[in-house]
């Protein structure tokens, strides 16, 4: 037995993550007046969301008609009609009321002549149901995510939000199938902490740290999914993985699809626009999936550019310079720090990168986390938002800035939810014993390990195993091979190193502890890839090119707990939210 | 002449020495800061020879290849390795920076890395910024505006909102303040270049109400005025904003405006 002393506090609600859907969410409940408690294992301006560059969608109409609908339509397409209508719906609805408040709080949108926000058009958004490019995408130059991130932590500075920061959360503590609280590692001081909730909000983001290249922080590890897992509950949607475009080759880093909004493309060693070919209406501004295997053909058929044709280029210096300086500042900078190029003469060098989990913790559209144990049903005391939930508005592919926007209206549908279930101030439960300690059994045993593993090297081993088996294509024989890689992998983890045993910023113990969390997710998305046996989004099967709407009209929901895995389906949702509009049936994708 | 004794613990004492293990011909010796808390040594020095053949060009590239090849105890922060979060400001070669938009081949001779300067230090190169935070909070970053409907948004010319440019884009990573020698001094009194940058960029916004009143909260000899444009900060900023311009216009405005 592992003995730690525990700090104990009570919350109506706990937080977990502090990024664009969690502080929105935390926002929320403080409004509410509910006993909120924000956790974060990064202060909340280093959070992801940071990075995001284009902007949030939202059919306001500031540039041209528009109408939610389209939006809506556009959404449920771009998913490939894996998106369950009725979330998207409400997404779509709220996305104009959810940019309108943000606008209030603060956030410095670029403008347009007449002082509107501005917006610029963006990859499969479009008018009228896929007739014509519509300018859709609210953006703050290409720093949208930036100030949004910021603007949210003011506002939760504003209501008084209580922050945890830098504290390390290591597992839910769950009763009868109900979540009442979690463990968290106060990396400040070595502190143990326990939180006691009626409601524990996930909002914990991505994962993309499983791959070798990705746009992702070093610190997108999806704890939250991992928590959820080993809570004994499915994680859903994993094989669906956002390949972006337009990553810097060699260093990963994100170039806003918002160059191509702005009159950038796409162009192969032969000097063609090659979009042309593959998306004759939307071009470049074809959805991501669409983009990204493209490019995948254009360099594997030898039509690549640089020494090892192994990436294409991306041209922008026939724009404007007004138009770089003023709304593309951002990746001029990160183009000539990253790839040594300046875009008002050269350039971009670029690859498709891993970019965005379209898969998370299943939720429904009020962000209450979904199970299945003989029939579908909500688990109590758990919520889940952001990248970290799969709603699912963003299907088998997510739209370039949908993602800021599912941020906020589901970080405030949660806040929402919770205000209606819980009256502040109810007593707290007593949490089984036993539940604390299996937790800090799992986190000392990490902290003594003594094998003769690396973290650095088996996640290197992780991520070389995702890169060449889960990738832009699949096949039977590669995601076959993933599987038994990945597993591995993840039986070498009995004999992992860590070698710093202190409590006190350890992190190398932290980061132990979220290969941890990634092994697992990594386990689950091959598992989920390698069931899918057809094509839809942006999971691309070779050997199975087409969508099967007869078998895999379905959420696949995975199963995990180091041993045995399990793979089930629940249907997607095939009906909307109201009668403001008809459920879009499933189409030929084309654009 | 005065004689000032430092404490004990402060003094820095030279540590390990990790030599290079990969035979490599193109080494670099790269020495790094470290403390522990939970030991009750000082400060140390540790040197790693670094194979810079097998290195990509940042500072960051750096740490994270002693990190992850030759000792993993190594603490730091770091997260979007492209700077834009903020969390890598440390100081390197004497000047602060992001570690991971920093070239390492802008730094000549041997390649020192330390905390960034005068704070309290949690760990290694983990530097205490909790003050800072609060002296965040106490400019309240939020808009005010009384006027605004729900349902509309709060327009906004494109000149005005041009203003905020050079303002809104600070990461927070605190490279300006700490290379400060007035917030070195008064660090728990003098708001500093990040924070005050922060209220101008409150103070400029056309959309703001309380205009007068944040230019009144700030007007304090402490607060703002222990700026004696001394330009650290814009020479430091790793975003190429300028604090001190910023500063400036804040005196310039308490200077004209009668609050």
């Amino acid at each position: 037995m592992s003995a730690y002393n525990i700090i104990d506090h009570e919350y109506d609600v706990v937080v977990l993550g502090a990024g664009g859907s969690g502080l929105r969410a935390a926002v929320g409940l403080s409004e509410a007046g509910l006993k909120t408690a924000c956790i974060s294992k990064v202060f909340p301006t280093r959070s992801h969301t940071s990075a995001a560059q284009g902007g949030i969608s939202a059919a306001l109409g500031n540039m041209g008609e528009d109408d939610w609908r389209w939006h809506m339509y556009d959404t449920v397409k771009g998913a490939d009609w894996l998106g369950d209508q009725d979330s998207i719906e409400y997404l779509c609805k709220e996305a104009p009321k959810a940019v309108l408040e943000l606008e209030k709080y603060g956030v410095p949108f670029s403008r347009t002549e007449e002082g509107k926000i501005y917006q610029r058009p963006f990859g499969g958004m479009t008018k009228n149901y896929g007739n014509g490019i519509v300018q859709r995408t609210c953006a703050a130059a290409d720093r949208t995510g930036h100030a949004i991130l910021h603007t949210l932590y003011g506002q939760a500075l504003k209501h008084n939000t209580e922050f945890f920061i830098e504290y390390f959360a290591l597992d839910l503590l769950m009763k009868d199938g109900e979540c009442k609280g979690l463990i968290a590692w106060n990396l400040n001081d070595g502190t143990i902490h326990r939180f006691r909730a009626h409601s524990v909000i996930i909002a914990t983001g991505g994962y993309g740290k499983v791959y070798y290249s990705a746009t992702s922080a070093h610190t997108c590890t999806g704890d939250g999914n991992a928590m959820v897992l080993r809570a004994g509950l499915p994680l859903q949607d994993m094989e669906f993985v956002q390949f972006h475009p337009t990553g810097i080759y060699g260093h990963g880093t994100l170039i806003s699809e918002g160059v191509r909004g702005e009159g950038g493309y796409l162009v192969n060693s032969k000097g063609e626009r090659f979009m042309e070919r593959y998306a004759p209406n939307a071009k470049d501004l074809a959805s991501r999936d669409v983009v990204s295997r493209s490019m995948s053909i254009e360099i594997n058929e030898g039509r690549g550019v640089g020494k090892e044709q192994d990436h294409v280029h991306l041209h922008l210096s026939h724009l404007d310079k007004s138009v770089i300086e003023d709304r593309l500042p951002g990746i001029t900078e990160a183009a000539r720090l990253f790839a040594n190029v300046d875009v008002t003469k050269e350039p971009i060098p670029v690859v498709p990168t891993v970019h965005y989990n379209m898969g998370g913790i299943p939720t429904n559209y009020k962000a209450e986390v979904l199970t299945v144990n003989g029939s579908q049903k909500i688990v109590p005391g758990l919520m889940a938002i952001g990248e970290a939930a799969c709603v699912s508005v963003h299907g088998a592919n997510r739209l370039g800035s949908n993602s800021l926007i599912d941020l906020v209206v589901f970080g405030r549908a949660a806040a929402k939810r919770a205000a209606e279930l819980i009256k502040p101030g109810t007593p707290h439960e007593e949490i089984p014993e036993n539940e604390t300690q299996k937790c800090l059994d799992r986190f000392d045993r990490l902290r003594n390990a003594q094998g003769e593993n690396s973290t650095a090297e088996l996640r290197l081993a992780m991520q070389k195993t995702m890169q060449s088996k889960c990738a832009v294509f699949r096949t039977e024989k590669n995601l076959k091979e993933g599987v038994n890689e990945i597993r591995k992998t993840y039986d070498s983890m009995d004999s992992i190193s860590v070698k710093d045993r202190s409590l006190v910023f350890n992190t190398d113990l932290v980061e132990t502890l979220e290969l941890d969390n990634l092994i697992r997710q990594a386990v689950t998305t091959v598992d989920s890839a390698y069931h899918r046996k057809e094509s839809r989004g942006a999971h691309a099967r070779e050997d199975f090119p087409k969508r099967d709407d007869q078998k895999f009209m379905q959420h696949t929901l995975a199963w995990w707990d180091g041993k045995i895995s399990k793979i089930t389906y629940r249907p997607v949702h095939n009906s909307t939210l109201t009668n403001d509009v008809q459920y879009f049936p499933p189409q030929e994708r084309v654009y | 002449m005065v004689q000032i004794s430092l404490p004990q613990n402060s003094k820095v004492n030279k540590g390990k020495y990790f030599e290079d293990k990969t035979g490599s011909k193109n080494i670099r010796k790269v020495n790094v800061y470290r403390w522990d808390p939970s030991t009750e040594e000082n400060p140390r020095i540790d040197t790693y020879e670094v194979d810079m053949d097998n290195c990509p060009s940042k500072v960051l590239d750096i740490l994270n290849k002693i990190k992850n090849e030759i000792d993993p105890t190594l603490a730091y922060r770091r997260s979007c390795a492209h700077g834009v979060c903020g969390s890598c400001a440390m100081n390197m070669g004497g000047k602060n920076g992001l570690a991971c938009t920093k070239p390492h081949a802008e730094i000549d001779g041997d390649i020192d890395i330390y905390p960034l300067p005068h704070l309290k230090v949690k760990k290694d190169l983990i530097g205490d910024l909790d003050g800072l935070y609060k002296q965040y909070e106490s400019i309240e970053p939020w808009l005010k505006n009384n006027s605004s409907k729900e349902t509309t948004e709060i327009f906004q010319s494109k000149e005005d909102r041009a203003k905020l440019d050079g303002a809104y884009e600070c990461i927070m990573c605190a490279c300006c303040s700490t290379s400060c020698p007035s917030y070195w001094w008064n660090g728990d009194k003098y708001l500093g270049p990040a924070v005050l940058l922060q209220a101008y960029r409150w103070i400029v916004d056309s959309r703001d109400d309380e205009r007068k009143a944040r230019l009144k909260k700030v007007a304090d000899e402490l607060k703002l005025y222990r700026c004696h444009t001394i330009l650290n900060c814009t020479s430091a900023c790793p975003k190429g904003l300028n604090p001190a311009k910023a500063i400036a216009e804040i005196k310039k405005m308490l200077a004209t405006t009668n609050v």
